[in-house]
């Protein structure tokens, strides 16, 4: 089988390990990865923040770059949301351009969800040693990914799992909300990394670059310990 | 001028900052909304076929808005045939002129109230009070509320941002006596002096949650009981509602009255649940002489021919609140409309002003949780990304960010700009970061780091790195 990865431009950016992470798991598994190399940024902010005639022609640039036909993989709910919900909701009155949005919604997906729904594995034969928690990521929450996360993180060997206290209470990310409104953005992290103190971890795992900044940033502020992890780089180590 | 505009256009900021400064707020909010939320959970979770009891309730919701003339008309038949009276009114000016109407044409001094949002939102009391009609709100929370002289901070907990304290403070006040700061007494001391007021009463004027077009009944679901007692006892019964409560069938109202509480509170049933057809009738020993129903449109009509129609189908259990991490944090009178929460970020602006209320669509992460929650699983994020939308075509958004926005957009589609703005933003970023992480952000970044440290750009992008991963 072969995919293709949407490595999101939070990752690309911020976070190329997780990108790297996600193409070695998926290697593993015998998936023959490659690497769109004009794909930039979905649109997400563009849409979020109303500004639709750009977050189309970014959409549009998103399609074209992944019009092969192949499977698409995303190491992020957020990226796999706005492919899967809203490119389609975003060309709704387009006839050219609604087939493909909902053709690329369709074989698109997120990293846990493919691996679980798509090849039906959810021990990726990895092994890492340590006590982790899990958050679990907002467009998780809308791409109906409710367990799927914690169940290939339970299947790794050695790893401890601690669940979270209000887990799928947003981290107070959500894209321009943190920079409008910096008062209850940080006041909704500041609670999300007590709760991950609380438990008593080494780290916290979470499936989108947007909450990992967030609460690595806030638990850097706090002088925290508690490492951040991409899921894909838990599953990357054996 | 629109009744949703006659709050204050607070300074939603100032507000905000407010709220976040007030522990006593915080843990109050914190404390009621796990409740609730925890509630709402365990009451879905008890149904096992809740996903498909909360989609049908939704097509129900669908099918009458996409009918609703006809079935309005159909619920004015049958509440003229139990012998009640039926009013429209187009906006709340109506509405308040109606039911002083109703008060002078009955001769009606004293009333009593039960909890009605609908009636916050065209402002009843005020109109009422300066009829020289008396006015007592019967609800526990309502009571308080209206004795300090606020508005609502939650759709089913109005008094949520009191304490014990506070509440036996306003109580003592009003009473005369003082009053020990103790739930049980402090309902005692409520309850005799609320009852004073059902006995004196000649009018009392309850909101509805669900009216059936076939049969004329209206629902009203309550904890305390003063729901029956304002419908009751007084000689007239006004009730007052949307006109997006309307349900079709007799049939239809199992499906909300399973999922009202449970999303609400997480109880099966609330404690009355109160079906009413007509005043009394002959031979009955009890009920009103008269029962008047009042129909408010106040904007619904032109909400419904826009793609903000799915608004119209929420049934105001107030879940969206408690689920939202912001309302948690920043309490319901920081929303400056009657609604709060979730809900009210779209209500506000739709009714009062989209230019007026540029904050509201904007306070939210977008997180979901909200639509989660609705038993009617109203697309709420979506909808308040459709107002952001709408925002960006009017006059007097910031030209500053819609061009940002747009040069983002002109970079990003072309990949080789991409990376060159990605390398200049390390060449910037970098310098300034300590083991990859920068504690202060320079221009609009500021906001981010005053929370919280931001992760300087990596030395070598992904796809820099990709080559070698070949
Ligand atoms: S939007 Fe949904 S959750 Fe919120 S009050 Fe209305 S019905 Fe309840």
């Amino acid at each position: 089988m072969k995919v293709s990865l949407l490595v999101t431009c939070l990752s690309d950016a911020l976070f190329p390990e997780v990108g790297i992470a996600t193409v070695r798991v998926l290697r593993r598994l015998g998936i023959a990865v490659d690497f769109p190399q004009a794909q930039t940024c979905c649109g997400q902010p563009h849409f979020n923040s109303g500004y639709h005639d750009d977050a189309r022609v970014l959409a549009r640039h998103t399609l074209r770059t992944f019009a092969n036909g192949q499977t698409v993989v995303v190491p992020s709910g957020s990226c796999a949301a706005m492919i899967k919900l809203e490119y389609p909701h975003l060309f709704h009155e387009d006839p050219v351009w609604h087939p493909r949005a909902l053709d690329m919604a369709r074989r698109t997906h997120e990293l846990s969800d493919f691996l679980v729904n798509v090849l039906g594995v959810e021990d990726v034969g990895a092994r890492y040693e340590g006590k982790v928690t899990y958050h679990m990521a907002c467009h998780l929450r809308g791409l109906g990914l409710r367990t799927e996360p914690e169940r290939l993180l339970q299947r790794v060997k050695g790893l401890e799992y601690v669940p979270l206290e209000r887990a799928d209470e947003c981290c107070g990310f959500g894209g321009s909300f943190s920079v409008r409104y910096p008062g209850i953005s940080g006041a909704m992290v500041q609670d999300k990394a007590a709760f991950i103190e609380k438990t008593g971890v080494s780290a916290v795992v979470a499936t989108d670059a947007g909450c990992l900044m967030n609460i690595a940033g806030c638990l850097r502020r706090r002088g925290s310990a508690i490492r951040t992890l991409h899921l894909a780089q838990v599953l990357e180590k054996t | 001028m629109n009744s949703y505009a006659q709050h204050e256009h607070h300074d939603f900021l100032n507000a905000v900052r407010q709220a976040l400064a007030d522990p006593p707020l915080q843990a109050a909010l914190v404390r009621l909304t796990s409740t609730l939320m925890a509630g709402n959970r365990r009451g879905y979770a008890a149904l096992a076929d809740i996903d498909a009891l909360r989609d049908h309730a939704k097509l129900i919701k669908e099918h009458t808005l996409a009918y609703l003339d006809r079935y309005l008309e159909q619920l004015e038949m049958s509440v003229q045939k139990q012998g009640g009276h039926v009013h429209w009114a187009s906006d709340a000016e109506e509405a308040r002129q109606i039911v002083l109407g109703i008060a002078r044409q009955t001769n009606s001094r004293r009333i009593v109230k039960s909890k009605s949002m609908t009636s916050e939102e065209i402002h009843l009391n005020p109109a009422l009070e300066a009829a020289g009609l008396e006015v007592t709100e019967t609800d526990f929370g309502e009571f308080i509320i209206q004795l300090a002289g606020e508005r609502p901070s939650h759709l089913v907990a109005p008094a949520v941002h009191h304490t014990r304290e506070s509440i036996a403070r306003i109580l003592s006040k009003y009473s005369g006596e003082t009053l020990p700061d103790e739930a049980q007494a402090l309902a005692q001391a409520g309850r005799r002096l609320l009852r004073q007021k059902f006995a004196q009463a000649d009018m009392g004027i309850s909101g509805v949650n669900f009216a059936v077009a076939e049969t004329g009944t209206i629902v009203l679901i309550s904890n305390e009981g003063n729901a029956r007692l304002t419908t009751t006892c007084p000689r007239i019964h006004v009730a007052l509602m949307g006109i997006e409560k309307v349900l079709p069938r007799w049939g239809d109202l199992p499906v909300f009255l399973k999922l009202l509480a449970r999303a609400a509170t997480g109880q099966a049933l609330s404690v009355y649940t109160t079906l009413i057809t007509g005043p009394r009738r002959r031979g009955e020993t009890d009920g009103p002489e008269e029962f008047h129903l009042v129909l408010l449109d106040n904007g619904r009509s032109r909400v419904l021919a826009t793609p903000f129609r799915e608004s119209l189908q929420c049934i105001r259990c107030g879940a969206c609140l408690n689920a939202c991490p912001v309302y948690r944090r920043i309490g319901g009178h920081a929303y400056g409309g009657v609604y709060s929460g979730p809900i009210g970020s779209i209500l506000t602006p739709l009714y009062d002003s989209v230019v007026d209320n540029p904050h509201l669509p904007h306070a939210s992460s977008l997180c979901g949780a909200c639509q989660a929650a609705c038993p009617v699983k109203i697309n709420i994020p979506h909808m308040l990304i459709g107002l952001r939308e709408l925002q960006t075509h009017q006059r007097g958004k910031s030209r500053w960010e819609k061009l940002t926005y747009h040069l983002a957009a002109a970079v990003l589609q072309r990949p080789w700009l991409y990376r060159l703005g990605l390398r200049c933003a390390r060449l910037v970023l970098r310098p300034l970061a300590h083991e990859g992480w920068l504690r202060h952000l320079p221009g609009p970044g500021t906001a981010w780091t005053e929370a919280r440290d931001f992760p300087a750009p990596a030395p070598r992008s992904f796809r820099e790195q990709w080559r070698q991963l070949r």
